[in-house]
Formats: C-alpha cells, structure tokens, sequence
C-alpha cells in the first residue's frame, strides 16, 4: 500500500496544506482541459516532481498496476461504446482500417483516446507524490484548514491510526480459525472460502467494537469535540516556498485555462 | 498531609446503573486529600471501576444511571463540569494502552488534550517538551506507537493526561497489559511524580502485590459495592480481609500466613524488602522443615520437540535464534519473557502460521513442517487471549460444533462429540444459550471447548488469565488443570502472570530476545536474579522471605509452599 515515508526533499518540506492546494488545483485543471500541449507539460512537470520527491517505485507499483489495468478497461470501453466521439468532437473523420462490423478506427478516435491516456497520466504522479510526501496528521490539519470541519479531519487520521492494528487483529483471528479447520487458503473452494470469511469478519467487527468504545472514551476523557475550533501540534507553518508554491499553482491554472478555452472549445484540435 | 480539605468527597453516595436492577455502589463515604496515593482495589463486580467512574464524570455522564448523594471533586460537581470539564481536574489512565494512543506519533499524543482546548502551538510544543523530558520520551517524540514498548506506551498515555496539568492522577488497572518488571518500572515512576508534583494518585488494581511496591497511603477495599476497609497497608495486610473480598494477598504474607504466623502491622508488613522479619523467622523455618511435598514423576515420553528453530522477518531482524525445548505428554509448560521476546512468533512456529527459516518442529516424532495449518490443528489447538477474537456463532452448540461441521464429520458424530465436550467444560445446561449471555470466564472455556473437539493433544493459550481478577483466574486455570488431569492434555501457556506461572505450570520457557534463556522449574526461574532481569520477570517475593529467614535453599521453599497451597 501507498503510505507516507519521511524523508528531507523540497517536497517533503512544504506545507501540508500547500500540497493539499497543489493536489487539488492540480487535479480541476487536469480534469477542465483536453488540450493535449497542456497536458503532456503537466505529464514532464509531474515526472519532475516525482523524481525531485524521491518516490521510490516500489513504494507505489502495486497500485500503479492496478490503476493501469482500469486503464485499459476504460479505454477499451471507450472505444466500444462510443467509436466515432473522437470524430464527433474534432469534427473530421480519418479512417485507418475497418476492423468489424460498425467498428472502424479513425485518428480522431486514437487522438481522442490518447488524450485520455495521458490524462491518467498527468493526475497519477500527483496522486502519489501527494500521499508520500504528506505526513498524516499533517493532512489532517491541512483538511481543516481547507474548511473541512475537525471532526471529519480528524477521523481520516484516527482511521490511518487503527489500520495496522486492525490489520494484525485480522491475521491473528485468521491463523486461530485456521488453525480450527476453517480453510482460508487458496485451496479451498470459492463459495466455501467466501462462507468461511465470516468467521473471521464476525470477531473482528466485535473486538473493533471493543475497541472503538475505549477509543472514544479515551478521545472524551481528553476532551476531544469540547470547543469549536482545535489546534493542530503538527500543522506547519507557511514559509515562503508555501507561498511561492501556491501563487505558481494559481497562475499555472489560470494560464491553462486561458489557453485552453481561448477559441471557445476545451479540446486542442490538431486536424484542422 | 491531612490539614488540607479533601480534594475528593464522597458523601452517601449510591449509584445504580440504568440497566440494573440493584443499586452498584451503596452509600459510599470517602475522602480523599491532596497528595494522599490511594489503592482501590475490589474483585470485579465490587464497584472499583464505577468509583472511578464517578471521578471523571464518565458516570453519570456516558453511562446513564440513578445518583444519590453528593460528590466533590476539587470542590465542583463531577456530573455539572462533565466528562470534558472533569478532564481539566482528573487525568485518567486506561487500562488498554493501544487504545489510549489516539494520534500517530508520541508528540501528537501527548499534545491531544491540549489541541482540543485549542491551545496556541507554541505554547503546545513547550508543554510537550516539558513532559516529555519528565517521562523521559523525549528521543521518542516522533515514534508511531508501533514502535513502542508496552512500558513505553503507557508512559505516553500517561503524558498524554499530565499535560493538562491535572490535580488527580486516575489509573485504571495500569498493570493489566505489562510485564512484570514494566510493571514494576511503572509503579516506580507513579512514585517518582507523585514527588515532584503536587498531585493526588488514585491506582485501581487488583493486583496488590506489585502497586505495593512502592509506599500507598491507604488502601480501599471495595467489596459488593460498599468501601470494606479503609485502611493503611500494613494493617491490611495484617489482617484477613483481602483473601475474603477475593483480592489475592501478596505471596510472602500468604507464606507467613501459612506457616501460622500473625502478623503484626508494627512490623510493617507493606514491603518484604523493609518489613521486620525477626518475631516470624522461627514459625517459617519450622514450617518449612516440617512440610513435605511429593514429587512428582515426569513421564519420558516427549510430545512436541522444536530443534534449532530459526525465524527472521529479514537479515536484521531475527526473531527466533535457535531455540530447542521438548515438552512431554501431559506436562503444563509455561512460556515467559518480555514483551517482543518473540512468545508469540513461537506459538506461530508451532501452529505453523509461519514458516521457520531453520530447524525442525517434530511432535510424537513425526516432523510438522509437512502438514497443513488446519492439519496441525488437529494436533495442536490455539486459543487466543480474548475469546472474543474466537467466537464466531451466536449459539454455544454452533461454536463449539464449527470445528467439526467443516470438516464434513457427520451430524450424529458431530452432536456425540460436542454434547461430550460440553460436559466436560461444565457448559452443557447452557448449550442452547446464546453466546452473549456468557460470561468472560464462559466465553473462554466456549472458545477452549471449540478447540477440545477436534481432540488435540496440545492446546497453546495466549495469556489465558490476562486482566482476569483472582476469582475468574482461578476459575479459569482450575478448569485448564481439570481438562489437563481429566483428557490427559499438554498445555503450553504464553503470560506474564508470575503466580500463574509458580502455582499451575511443571515448567517454564524463558525466552528473551528470541533466545531460550532457561528451561526449569519455575521456582528455579524466579528465584534466579539475573535471568529474572534479562527476562523482565519479577523475583517472586518468597524468595526475600527465605533469605531473610535465613533459608539456603529459596526454590525448595517456594516450591514446597506452592504445593501445601494447592493440597488446601
């Protein structure tokens, strides 16, 4: 799994609320254009943050393979539920080759597809970076200090507190009921192996049960959700390199924008 | 000590849990001054924990119930300041320090009562370092508490309320998930604040012998909901008031008991260390020379051998290093050492949850490393801590037939063998029952009884007593040593419960850092200074008793008391 790892990088250094505003406008600016010049800068820019942040690729493969492999369902989806909108959307056909039946392939469409690719592309890294770069608890008061009210900042990070443990709650109630008869492995057969994870699923949700009764005792003894609002010991403060960081995402988006929608329409149009 | 008004005050004060029918805590009239250490002790159900309860405003605040009297804490009303309110006076420590860790790292832990009071950061990273440098955390600030110790997690938690600059100290149980000598670490350092703050402590425990450890102003007896003695230490220990509210009283005054001394408070009986020994040093040496004890014969015939094991989660950590033991056909085996000793991995080993990297486990010669995870569990059952984690159906048949009805046993065989075991644990009238109308000590013998039916011939217990006060304790290890003469089963139990390990085990495993440190009988092992130290156990008191009786032969003596106890 994708988990924050401390490290002394630029990117580490920031804020975590400048990396959640980064994230964010980011991502919107990513999601409004289709010009395929912005996108493809976003893509060298992300690969360059991405290097400067010391990501290790282990640290983030398996995901990445999964994501890849929605990727190519997506774009095979495309292609079969809608075959012409690349035609549809630059307003030329070229066709390459007949495949099948209504099934033709047009540059439009690879265009078209291609421009989604990289869309991936361009939000991934961002994704990554973010994730491994940003403390938890330094997430959660950024949350907060976007507006998201601490009660829910908050239980992102008590969630991220409890996965280990219920992890390990998990394995240790798995090898006693195997060791009981109750087949887990890859051995037995899938109905029977879905039936038998209730044998595991049911302690495990009373002894988490358990434990978010202590839980929330011990966060009322020590008078969490008295006041209104709640200060945060690892929130950091912006330096200048916050500042600067967010002031270049903003005009970054502002640039794209215009040069985007500037002849009225969000696709970049290469068969004109 | 005693000029000041009391900081707690308890006036008539009865309290009834909505959902009971009889009232929990009946007239209850205590005070308590500042700077006093108080011990509350009672046996479960006697209404220590609703006490406490009342202190923090968790009563009548989070659980509801009927209040009569008055109570005053710090001269305000607990139920009109609240439970938030209260933690401004009263700093609680919980039993379960997993679940007082509430933030990912010690620093932000420590800072979570001050970040809810909205305190400025600045002022936060001061307080922060202050208790940390007093707790001595300060090179762990950064830590994730899974890179903690269990003393190391408790001392956080124990920040985490003295950052709010409380008035009275609260431990709930403090003891219950630590090993002996962090215990004793634990009490030491609850000493060494109450010295050097102007604090109250209040130790709820039941586990008197160790909190004594250290000098307690006054002991409270709870028993059945009403304050039993109120008293010094040394007079209650003089007397017989714990053995009858079902608190177990420390080993050296059991022994002194026995050997048919009575025990003067003037000889202040509080600390073995300190007490004067003289006026019984002749009773206990003429006990002990006029008892006997039978030895008994050890069978040959070895049931589980584990050779040369080897176990590492990488080349910098190796978890098991080479550890050889056998156990024979019928023994009880204890397991012992610190925290992170690697008692769990080895459980594992055996039951196969993990492969070894080296060595071989062979039971009844046959090597193991060929069977499968539910093969071996039919030869070796595995219990976890809390049955909770075990108990999968809702009805007692359901659970204690899951084992068999998996493996395809035909109904009528299934039923046979169930209603047999069921009888022999003492559940059969309730095999109708829902699970949830069990008690703790009958889930744990629902959950034993489940693993009972696949007829293993070892069954390996984690902690089996764990957080169990002395009547369920015994209950529970008496049956275990029911099923051990009754079936003829070997038990192996991984705890850091000393007596357990004195009075029920032939045998005990030291382990420490993943290396067997001794293999003998457990009166040889906590007499033993140093292994005691390199293993966190505690040296059992009986072994200052014998030396300050002046009798050479300290295992002897321990073990021969052990045995007249058990013969009573």
């Amino acid at each position: 799994m994708i988990s924050y790892e401390k490290k002394d990088t630029p990117i580490h250094k920031l804020s975590g609320f400048t990396k959640l505003v980064f994230f964010l406008i980011w991502c919107l600016t990513s999601a409004l254009t289709f010009d395929t010049r912005i996108l493809l800068l976003m893509i060298l820019l992300g690969g360059i943050i991405y290097v400067v942040s010391g990501t290790k690729w282990k640290q983030v493969s398996g995901v990445f393979i999964a994501i890849m492999f929605f990727m190519v369902i997506n774009l095979t989806c495309i292609f079969f539920f809608a075959p012409y909108q690349g035609c549809e959307i630059y307003g030329t056909r070229h066709e390459i080759a007949h495949l099948f039946g209504p099934y033709t392939l047009t540059k439009e469409q690879l265009f078209y597809e291609f421009n989604v690719f990289i869309k991936y592309f361009t939000v991934i890294p961002a994704v990554f970076i973010f994730l491994v770069t940003t403390d938890p608890s330094e997430l959660a008061s950024s949350l907060n200090g976007v507006g998201v009210p601490y009660m829910i900042a908050y239980s992102l990070e008590i969630a991220l507190r409890y996965i280990p443990d219920v992890q390990d709650e998990f394995h240790r109630i798995r090898n006693a009921q195997e060791a009981r008869g109750i087949e887990m492995s890859s051995k037995g057969k899938m109905l029977s192996r879905i039936k038998n994870t209730a044998v595991i699923i049911f302690p495990l949700l009373f002894s988490t049960m358990e434990r978010i009764d202590v839980v929330s005792n011990a966060m009322e003894l020590r008078g969490f959700g008295k006041k209104k609002k709640r200060s945060w010991y690892s929130r950091r403060k912006l330096m200048a390199s916050d500042y600067a960081v967010i002031a270049l995402v903003i005009v970054f988006f502002v640039v794209t924008m215009i040069i985007t929608f500037h002849d009225g329409n969000r696709f970049y149009n290469p068969f004109i | 000590m005693v000029s000041s008004a009391p900081i707690i005050e308890f006036s008539d004060v009865t309290f009834k849990y909505r959902s009971q029918q009889e009232p929990t805590l009946k007239n209850i009239n205590l005070k308590i001054y500042p700077g006093e250490k108080i011990l509350i002790a009672g046996q479960s159900g006697s209404g220590k924990s609703t006490l406490a309860h009342c202190l923090n405003a968790l009563i009548p605040c989070s659980y509801a119930g009927d209040m009569s009297g008055t109570l005053r804490v710090d001269g305000q009303e607990p139920k009109k300041l609240g439970v938030f309110g209260m933690s401004q006076i009263v700093g609680t420590v919980l039993q379960d320090t997993d679940g007082q860790f509430i933030a990912l790292s010690v620093a932000e832990d420590i800072a979570f009562a001050l970040e809810n009071d909205n305190m400025p950061q600045e002022q936060m990273f001061e307080k922060v370092a202050d208790v940390a440098q007093q707790l001595e955390l300060t090179n762990f600030l950064g830590n994730a508490p899974g890179a903690l110790s269990g003393g190391q997690k408790q001392r956080v938690s124990l920040g985490g309320v003295m950052a709010c600059d409380v008035k009275v100290l609260l431990f709930d149980e403090p003891l219950a998930n630590l090993d002996p000598a962090t215990g004793k670490r634990t009490i030491a350092l609850i000493d060494d604040i109450l010295k050097q703050e102007d604090l109250t402590v209040i130790i709820i425990e039941h586990r008197l012998e160790d909190v004594l450890y250290k000098d307690i102003d006054r002991v409270i007896l709870m028993g059945d909901g009403q304050i039993v003695a109120d008293m010094h230490p040394d007079e209650l220990l003089s007397s017989d008031l714990l053995l009858e509210n079902g608190i177990r009283e420390p080993l050296y005054v059991a022994a002194l008991k026995a050997a048919g001394a009575k025990i003067n408070p003037a000889d202040h009986p509080q600390h073995i260390e300190t007490m004067n020994i003289e006026p019984y040093k002749k009773t206990v040496k003429d006990w002990f020379h006029s008892i006997s004890m039978d030895r008994k014969e050890t069978t040959s015939d070895v049931l589980l051998k584990v050779d040369g094991l080897k176990f590492r989660y990488d080349q910098a950590r190796t978890i098991i290093n080479d550890v050889s033991f056998e156990i024979k056909r019928g023994e009880m085996v204890s397991l012992v050492g610190k925290n992170g000793a690697g008692k769990s991995t080895l459980a594992s080993l055996i039951c196969g949850f993990v492969d070894p990297d080296e060595g071989h486990i062979y039971f009844e010669g046959e090597d193991l490393s060929k069977y499968s995870i539910k093969e071996r569990g039919e030869k070796i059952g595995y219990c976890l801590q809390s049955p909770n984690q075990m108990i999968s159906k809702p009805m007692i048949y359901d659970e204690v037939a899951l084992g068999l009805t998996v493996r395809g046993v035909p109904e009528d065989q299934v039923k046979e063998k169930v209603n047999e075991i069921l009888k022999i644990c003492g559940l059969y009238p309730f095999r109708n029952w829902p699970v949830s109308a069990l008690s703790f000590g009958q889930k744990k013998r629902v959950s034993i009884a489940s693993i009972l039916v696949l007829d293993p011939q070892l069954i390996i217990l984690d902690e089996p007593t764990a957080g169990q006060d002395y009547e369920h304790y015994t209950e529970i290890m008496e049956f275990l040593h029911e099923l051990k003469e009754k079936l003829g089963i070997t038990i192996m139990m991984i705890t850091h419960d000393m007596h357990l390990m004195l009075e029920y085990t032939d045998r005990a495993l030291v382990l420490t850092d993943g290396q067997l440190l001794m293999d003998a009988a457990p009166e040889e092992v906590l007499t033993n200074d140093e292994v005691c130290d390199r293993a966190y156990l505690k040296r059992t008191s009986l072994y200052d008793l014998a030396q300050k009786c002046d009798i050479s032969d300290a295992g002897e003596f321990v073990a021969r008391f052990i045995d007249s106890e058990k013969s009573k």
